[in-house]
């Protein structure tokens, strides 16, 4: 493993996108924040400028708005950077995925790397998707 | 062995004290300050290298965006400007308080120009940028270095009066020899005015309005990635080394690098950077005009009681 590999995984820079949400997984990424979780200790944070991010987290039903939005945001982006899917509706659209503002799971508008499942998803399982994806051999 | 004179300037800026020695050290006071704010939270913080992995992402991974509406030229040659500033006013800083030379006189006065190369800087990137809300943060970090800047000269002015009208940072370190500036009443007042000050430069909590994340999405800094970004946290890394040694130089009698000195001069630097993060972790963020109101009024206030106690022979 490389130089620049190593200090990739070793600060991950956070940005948020909330789509379509019902901010449940919204307040479950802020726990993570928090002193019991602090996912500062893998050197993470979370940046409020999208020209800062290395990892975008999606959560929230996509719709045909959201869509234009997530794909501006996408293209912001320095790269190299890191999409997670947080939540049902971001992995697959939960409850939503037959409506008829639906315009995606996540992984069908931007390529994405992690999937974290649940409604909402534990910070637990969340710090569970972050060491997935620091561990994960981005090539 | 005979080395030729500016080889020795050269080494001076760019290994010791200058950019290599100041951004090394001043990373670790960024880790420092970082696991105190994390210990005050009840957190665990960030592993010690850190910074040293963020400045290194930004430089080797990511990929520099330049804006479409905006100057780029400018815009790039704004980080550049910032590195600079703040690396040469490290090096003219550390050069008399290590006691490798003695300057020159009237150093202090080029110091307190090249601290402010950084915040103009700052400025002119956020403006070629062409985002509102680096606009935003450039119009901010404007008022704010209108602000603090006659109360950091008013400090300045009375360093120089307590140490009999001298303008040379080696002669105010000598003056310094038997007791420094810090033990008597007017020397506690210089301190609390120039931390002040010193918070408003770095751009932390209380001032932190120019680049303040939840409101303008860090303000002056919105459009930087990549590289460009690197520039920007080393200068900041520097600022967060140079300005707590000059503040040791004006009030706590220097910095001594042989022997035991060693030891005590980074316990000075931790300590003013220690305290520094302590106001930035139990204050919350000034509007503008509260800022411009507390300087202008409370903190110019206190050094005039400064300069006049020292008048008095206080």
């Amino acid at each position: 493993m490389g130089l620049k590999e190593y200090t990739f995984k070793k600060s991950l820079w956070l940005f948020h996108f909330g789509g379509a949400s019902c901010n449940n997984c919204d307040i479950e990424i802020l726990d993570c924040l928090t002193p019991r979780y602090d996912v500062e200790r893998f050197g993470m944070k979370l940046v409020g400028s999208v020209r800062h991010a290395d990892v975008l987290l999606v959560n929230g039903s996509i719709n045909r708005k959201d869509k234009t939005r997530l794909l501006e945001i996408y293209k912001q982006v320095p790269k190299p950077v890191l999409v997670v899917a947080i939540g049902a509706c971001g992995c697959t659209g939960g409850i939503f995925s037959e409506g008829n503002t639906f315009a995606g799971p996540v992984d069908k508008i931007i390529p994405v790397d992690a999937y974290i499942p649940g409604c909402p998803p534990k910070p637990e399982a969340i710090l569970a998707g972050i060491i997935k994806l620091i561990n994960k051999n981005k090539s | 062995m005979l080395i030729p004179s500016g080889m020795k300037e050269l080494f001076y800026f760019l290994i010791y004290p200058g950019f290599l020695f100041a951004a090394s050290f001043g990373g670790l006071q960024s880790w420092f300050d970082r696991k105190i704010t994390a210990w005050v939270q009840f957190r665990k913080g960030p592993p010690i290298l850190q910074p040293f992995f963020d400045f290194l992402k930004l430089l080797l991974v990511k990929e520099t965006i330049v804006p479409t509406k905006g100057s780029v030229l400018l815009f790039l040659f704004a980080p550049i400007m910032s590195l600079f500033g703040a690396t040469a006013s490290c090096v003219l800083i550390l050069l008399p308080a290590t006691g490798i030379s003695s300057g020159f006189s009237g150093d202090i006065i080029v110091i307190f120009y090249l601290l402010n190369i950084p915040a103009l800087a700052y400025i002119l990137g956020a403006m070629a940028s062409g985002n509102p809300l680096a606009s935003v943060g450039a119009s901010r970090e404007i008022k704010l270095v209108i602000s603090y800047e006659l109360t950091f000269l008013l400090v300045l002015a009375a360093i120089i009066l307590k140490s009999g009208m001298t303008i040379s940072l080696a002669e105010i370190i000598s003056a310094q020899s038997e007791h420094a500036f810090i033990g008597n009443i007017s020397g506690i007042l210089l301190l609390i005015a120039s931390i002040m000050c010193i918070q408003a430069k770095l751009g932390l909590v209380p001032f932190d309005i120019a680049e303040a994340e939840t409101e303008v999405n860090h303000g002056s800094f919105i459009e930087y990635s990549g590289t460009a970004l690197a520039m920007i946290v080393a200068a900041k890394y520097i600022m967060l080394l140079a300005l707590p040694a000059f503040l040791c130089v004006l009030l706590i009698g220097g910095l001594n690098m042989s022997g035991m000195g060693i030891v005590y001069s980074v316990l000075k630097i931790t300590g003013i950077v220690l305290l520094i993060t302590l106001v930035r972790n139990t204050n919350p963020r000034v509007k503008i005009k509260q800022a411009m109101k507390f300087f202008f009024i409370w903190m110019n206030l206190i050094v005039v009681i400064a300069l006049v106690l020292i008048y008095l022979g206080l």
